[in-house]
């Protein structure tokens, strides 16, 4: 793998540190007057997403992390672990409940999913940004009531749970945000 | 950045650059200019020249050249030659320095005392800063404490006797993150770590602060004082946790000056960095005698951002160094 000098650290970069993969955040040059300049660099850990300050000499070199963003498709879930395939080369790849965490719940068989790995391995999966389900479960609101203010909670048929508008109804189809977890509008078959 | 936040802070560096000139010209100092294109190089680890090759006619065909990193050695030359007080606001250039408060090419004022000392020369630092500031910032009075006091104050540590290993359990104490690579007989890189990490930013909040008696290892062009143990007649001056301004009551000894040229090219060396050739017409003033003097270079966009209330140098250049 590359080394990058700490001039080279741009938000984003990709490092390794105590064998950890990091993602450079924010890269600040520090000097006194005269003396050593160092590096002070906010990094996330890919694994945690914990943000932590690391200080460098300026110079200095660290190596890089072989970390890469792919997109594939979710075939399914055994119970245990969730399966990726890439459509290119039909290669799977297997990511269990800390890797894909909170994006299980917007996990539709044939979506396609960016997916970080870190040396072949899965570290984070993200959902596509809008996917569209049906609603197995909420409460039959007012027929007339077009408004749309207040709400409801609405069972996704992933077990997702989003706020709707009164009048969207049982088995009808919506379209969802993942980043925000909020309904968009309703879906004509 | 927009014409119209372009042209206000066009005008205030104009205004400022004015009001340092009639400060200057009321005091009877001389403006210089001298080359900042030069055959010798500060020979600093800490400081990288952009280099150029000559391709013209002359005996410097074909010789590399060093765009300077401040004008200190041409106006050495100048006092040496009996030039009297002088000034000058010159371009310099720092390769690998970019940030928010650096830029790789920057201005600075620097000028030159003869008589002074660093002390008398801080007067006149916080004399000309005051009056470029008033009816800008509100200041309160100047301050002014050692390179020691400030390491008693704020970490509980004596700089000029602390080994290595009680620096370090400092730096692990306030939570410093350690960069890999410190090492373990030098204290000077783990003085700037504890200074930069905890110190500046507490120093010459709301006022100018001046710390000056550096350790004798970053003494730089400053003449020691024979103490115990001995310091760097050296001072930088602090406003708002930014570095301002740094001075020397100037070291004119031509031979103590070739050992620490000599010193740093010899840690270059070790370091893997190019070694610089040796300033031989600044070492031959300084042998034919330098006046004593005092002399301080100050970071005149730091100034230009402190007085513009702004955060950044990007913001106070007419085009920062990406759009150079």
């Amino acid at each position: 793998m590359a080394t990058y000098s700490t001039n080279e650290f741009k938000s984003g970069l990709k490092i390794m540190l105590d064998g950890d993969p990091y993602a450079v955040v924010e890269n600040e040059f520090v000097k006194p007057g005269k003396g050593q300049a160092f590096n002070r660099v906010k990094v996330r850990n890919l694994k945690t997403n914990r943000v932590i300050e690391r200080t460098f000499k300026s110079g200095d070199t660290v190596e890089g992390a072989d970390v890469v963003d792919v997109e594939l498709q979710y075939l399914y879930n055994d119970g245990e672990y969730w399966h990726f395939m890439d459509q290119q080369s039909f290669e799977q790849v297997t990511a269990d409940a800390n890797v894909v965490g909170n994006a299980a719940q917007w996990l539709k068989e044939e979506a396609i999913c960016q997916v970080t790995l870190w040396n072949g391995v899965p570290l984070s999966v993200a959902p596509p940004n809008f996917v569209i389900m049906t609603i197995v479960e909420t409460d039959p609101g007012l027929r007339g009531d077009t408004s749309g203010g207040g709400g409801k909670p609405a069972t996704l048929e992933t077990g997702a749970v989003v706020r709707v508008p009164l009048f969207v109804q049982s088995g009808e189809i919506i379209k969802v945000d993942t980043r925000t977890g909020e309904y968009v509008s309703r879906v004509k078959e | 950045m927009s014409a119209d936040s372009l042209l206000p802070i066009l005008r205030l560096r104009a205004q400022l650059l004015a009001q340092i000139r009639v400060f200057f010209a009321t005091r009877d100092l001389m403006e210089v200019e001298t080359p900042i294109l030069s055959a010798a190089a500060t020979s600093d680890p800490h400081l990288a020249s952009f280099t150029t090759v000559y391709s013209g006619p002359g005996p410097r065909y074909g010789q590399t050249l060093y765009l300077q990193t401040s004008p200190e050695f041409p106006m050495k030359r100048l006092l040496a030659a009996g030039s009297g007080c002088i000034y000058q606001i010159a371009k310099a250039f720092r390769d690998g320095e970019a940030g928010y408060r650096h830029n790789p090419e920057f201005t600075l004022l620097e000028w030159y005392r003869v008589g002074f000392d660093h002390h008398q020369l801080m007067n006149e630092v916080a004399e000309l800063t005051t009056a470029l500031l008033a009816n800008r910032l509100s200041l309160a009075a100047p301050e002014r404490l050692s390179y020691q006091e400030l390491f008693v104050r704020h970490l509980d540590l004596d700089p000029h006797r602390a080994t290595v290993a009680e620096l370090a359990a400092v730096a692990e104490r306030q939570k410093v993150s350690i960069p890999p690579g410190m090492p373990v007989q030098d204290v000077d890189p783990w003085l700037d770590l504890l200074l930069t990490h905890c110190l500046e930013p507490h120093i010459g909040q709301g006022r100018l602060c001046f710390v000056y008696d550096y350790p004798a290892s970053q003494a730089a062009l400053a003449r020691l004082r024979p103490e115990n143990p001995p310091v760097g007649e050296r001072f930088e001056l602090y406003l708002n946790g930014i570095e301002l301004a740094n001075g020397f009551h100037e070291l004119g000894d031509a031979v103590e000056q070739r050992r620490r040229f000599a010193a740093e090219n010899a840690a270059r060396q070790a370091q893997g960095l190019p070694m610089t050739p040796l300033d031989e017409n600044l070492l031959a003033a300084l042998e034919s005698g330098l006046p004593d003097c005092a002399g301080v270079a100050l970071g005149f966009d730091r100034l230009v951002m402190l007085a513009a209330g702004k955060e950044t140098l990007a913001e106070v250049l007419a085009f920062p160094f990406e759009q150079a």
